[in-house]
This record gives structure tokens, sequence and C-alpha cells, in this order.
């Protein structure tokens, strides 16, 4: 089950240091697969001024909440962009249930881990048009539009109906996080990589979000890596290890 | 209507002295295009003079190798005057915009000499060298700005091509909206130049037959021709650049490539 692996290095430039915790957690009624849904093996990423991590190993089982913790700079949203594939690590690899994530399978691969930006690309039109974004994508070509759905999440996120007709140019940074969220929880992912899902959002925004997403982690065979700067949602969301970079090893 | 009136070396003078003019004017005025336009002019005198020089032996000698091998130099050099011309580049363009200019303007001429005008013999420099140079002028504006706009426009969406990406988007997916926009605006000029022939403007070759002692409508049919063979160039051409950086900032598992990686330059 989910435990992150640090190996002690040291290095030039960005230090690099782990902290690992294993806490115990059972999903209720669910069946937890022996294969991990996501793993990494010795992942390591360089930038011009030397290792911003390496030696990085992940394995997150159903039912995790990974939080991932870390000053600005350590390279947070690095490690999210390479657990997807948007970044290729330098070092070492990332499995998907059990098999090496290579070439054509990444955007069926992107559609499954789905990495949901601090700051989500929108279209310019309606809510409901940024929400089928995806649904323009021939790997999610089968999926049909899912108005009822939609409508349910955005009003556990504390949004009327009305919010779905609303222009995506007009939103403000905690509500686009929201049609962010939304938009990959309508994927129904098997992995969510969380970047600061609420940095925008106020206090009771930020509650119902966490709800969203812990009451989805419930609800299958599914698990998520949560970025934070806030120690208290840490607490709140953590079902899993946790990790810090960027302390030292 | 089979003679030309000569224009000789010394009343090349008063059309310079037009130019000289506008010099003035700026220089008075401090406008700063006095010293661009006086370098442009002087380039365009030197080069044009040297390319007579070559033109004529060329002709003269009206050998296959040689005509080969000046309209293979025309294409380099429309090919990396072409990427020069781009506020963003990285070193792989040179070779693929070289490689698709000559490729496609000596496809289309191949067809033209082959198919519509059947010189004898085929590589006749009379009807090669000009109708080369032609198409490689035309390429060469198609690929500068489809080529400018494709690496701009990806650079500048970056964040929205990896947020598709993310949404599970192929690369393909993700830059379609950029390789048209690349192709929409490396195909203005051509485009609008063919909605006004005729009307707003009286295209150069055929003004150069009719003065040369062409008559109209044998010039008319060159120019259609011609302009049919640009089009067709330019698309060509503009697409195949476009398609090879495409090729080169995105990998073949999805990925847009960073600036780093390419050695994309700034300018």
């Amino acid at each position: 089950m989910g435990c992150w692996l640090g190996r002690s290095r040291s290095f030039r430039g960005v230090g690099c240091g782990l902290s690992c915790e294993r806490v115990y957690y059972s999903p209720g009624e669910h069946v937890i697969s022996e294969t991990p849904i996501l793993a990494a093996e010795d992942l390591g990423r360089r930038l011009d001024s030397g290792w911003i991590w390496r030696g990085l190993g992940l394995q997150l089982a159903a039912g995790e909440c990974a939080v991932l913790t870390g000053k600005s700079g350590t390279g947070k949203s690095l490690l999210l962009r390479t657990l997807c594939g948007l970044d290729r690590p330098d070092e070492g690899h990332v499995h998907h249930r059990g098999h090496l994530v290579t070439g054509q399978e990444l955007p069926r691969f992107r559609a499954r881990v789905v990495y949901v930006q601090q700051k989500p690309v929108l279209i310019p039109g309606t809510v409901l048009e940024n929400l089928d974004l995806p649904l323009r994508f021939h790997v999610n070509a089968a999926r049909g539009r899912r108005e009822g759905r939609a409508a349910a999440l955005l009003s556990q996120m504390g949004k009327s109906a009305g919010f779905l007709d609303q222009r995506a140019s007009v939103l403000s940074g905690g509500e686009a996080q929201i049609v962010g969220l939304a938009r990959a929880l309508l994927l129904e992912p098997e992995v969510l990589l969380l970047d600061e899902p609420t940095a925008h959002l106020d206090a009771e925004s930020t509650e119902r979000v966490e709800q969203v997403v812990l009451e989805w982690l419930d609800a299958g065979d599914r698990a998520a890596l949560w970025t934070s700067h806030d120690r208290a949602q840490v607490a709140r969301v953590r079902r899993g290890p946790a990790i810090e970079l960027g302390s030292a090893g | 209507m089979n003679t030309y009136i000569d224009v000789t070396w010394p009343s090349l003078l008063i059309a310079a002295s037009l130019l000289i003019a506008n010099l003035v004017l700026s220089a008075v005025l401090r406008l700063g295009m006095g010293r661009r336009l006086l370098v442009a002019g002087t380039r365009m005198v030197v080069q044009l003079f040297l390319l007579g020089l070559v033109l004529e032996w060329v002709f003269e000698s009206a050998n296959g190798p040689a005509v080969l091998g000046m309209g293979l130099l025309m294409g380099v050099v429309a090919g990396v005057t072409a990427v020069r011309r781009t506020s963003i580049r990285f070193p792989a363009a040179y070779l693929d915009s070289v490689v698709v200019i000559v490729s496609t303007a000596f496809l289309v001429t191949g067809v033209s000499v082959l198919g519509i005008i059947r010189p004898t013999p085929l590589w006749d420099p009379q009807y090669v060298i000009p109708l080369l140079g032609m198409l490689l002028g035309n390429a060469l504006t198609g690929i500068s700005l489809g080529l400018d706009r494709f690496l701009n426009g990806v650079l500048a969406g970056r964040t929205r091509i990896e947020g598709f990406l993310a949404l599970g988007a192929t690369r393909w997916e993700a830059a379609r909206d950029e390789v048209r926009e690349a192709l929409r605006v490396g195909l203005i000029p051509t485009v609008n130049s063919m909605l006004v022939m005729g009307i707003v403007s009286l295209p150069g070759m055929m003004t150069g037959q009719i003065l040369a002692g062409a008559a109209p409508a044998d010039a008319v049919r060159y120019q259609i021709m011609i302009v049919f063979m640009i089009a067709a160039t330019v698309s060509t051409a503009t697409f195949g650049v476009t398609m090879l950086a495409y090729a080169r900032i995105f990998t073949s598992d999805h990925r847009l490539r960073s600036a780093g990686e390419l050695g994309i330059e700034l300018e």
C-alpha cells in the first residue's frame, strides 16, 4: 500500500528531502486491489540549477489521498506534471496499475489520472461548454454529456444551476478552480492530481470542495494526491502518506 | 509588339533620384528610415547586378547542372531567409525550411515545365529560373508568416495547450488551432493578392511580359498559370514547415517540449 520511499542523497542546487509517514486507512467496504493505481519509482527531475528532487518513490493505492507539501519552488507542481506525463522525468518511471506508462497511451492515461491545474484552463464560452471541453478529445468521445451530474457537482460546491450558463471570462479565480475540479470529476478519473485546488476559495467553499473530493474518493477504486500549503487542510484531507518536498532528508 | 525599349544604366539614375529625395526627406525630418532604405536600396542594386551577371552566364551556357545549381542556391537562400525573418526560431527550423521550400518549389516547377510550358530543353533557364524565383519568393513569405505565427501561438498558448493535454487531448488535438491559424496567416498575402489581382494590382510578371512586347492575352494566361502555381507552392510549403515544426515541438508521447529543449531563440 501507499508509502513514499525517499533515498537520502546529497545534491548540488536545490536540496531534496522527503518525510515518509505511513498511515493505515480503511476506506469503508471497498476492496483495495493489491496493485497500486499509480506508482512511481526512483523519480528525479533536474533543472538548470541541479536536481530539484531525486530518488522519489510513490505507491498510491485505492482509497488513499496522499498529501504533498513544501515551500514554493520545491517542485510540487513539477511532480504532478511528471506524474501525469506532461513532463518527462530525468530519472525513473511512472506505472499505472502495474503497467509502465509510455508513448501513445499517454492521452488515455491522462484522462484517467487527471491533473487539475491550480489555474485551470478555461476556453471562451459558458461554464457548461468548459465542462464539455474534454468531450472534444477522441479519448473521451465515448462519454456523453452529463449535465445533470455537472449541476449536482456544482451544487455540492455551492453553485446554483444558473452557474452553468455563466460566461467563463467573468469567473473569479475560485470559481475557475471549481469548474476545473468539476470538469475533472466528470471524467470519472481513477486518480486526481490536485494542485492547491482551494488556493483561491473562501473557507466555506474550501470545506465543500474537500467534502466533494473525499466523497468521490469513498465511492470506488480511486485515489488522489493533494497539494496544499494549509496545514489544517492537510490534516483534514489526508488519508494516506504525507510527502514534504524540500525539507532536509 | 515584339520589341521593348531598353532601360540604360544612366537612365536608372532618374529612378534612383526619387529614392534619394525620400532619403533627404527622412534625414531632414529625422524619421530614421534613411539608413535602412539606403542599405536595402544598395543591397538590391548589388544583388540584382550580380544576378544579371550570373543569369547571363547561365542563359548562355544553358546546361542542366548550371540551372540546377542556380536553383538550389536560390532555394537554400530562400529557406534560410524565411526562418531568419521570424521573431522566434529554433536551429532545426533552418533545415526544415530549406528542405521543404526546395522540394516544393522544384516539384511545382517540374509540373509546370513538364506538363504546361514544355520548353526545349526542359531546363531552359529562360523559363525555369524566373518561375522558380517567383515560387521561392512567395513561399518564403508564406513560411515566414506561418512559422512565426505557429511558434508565437504555441509559446503564448502553452498553458492552454498543456491544459488540453492534461484532459486527454492528443498532441494534434491540442495543437490543431495553432496549425490552422499558422496556415491562415501564411496564406494571407497569396489570397489577398488573388482577390484583387487585375483590379487593384497588375501582377509584376504580367506587366513585365507586356512591357517586353507580349500580347496581353498571352501574358494573362501565363499569369493565371503562375498564380495557381504560387498558391499551390505557398500552401504546401507553409503546411510542410508548420507540420515539421509541430513534430519537433510536440513529442510522440504527446508532450510539449520546453523552449529550452528546443533551443528556441527569441528576437
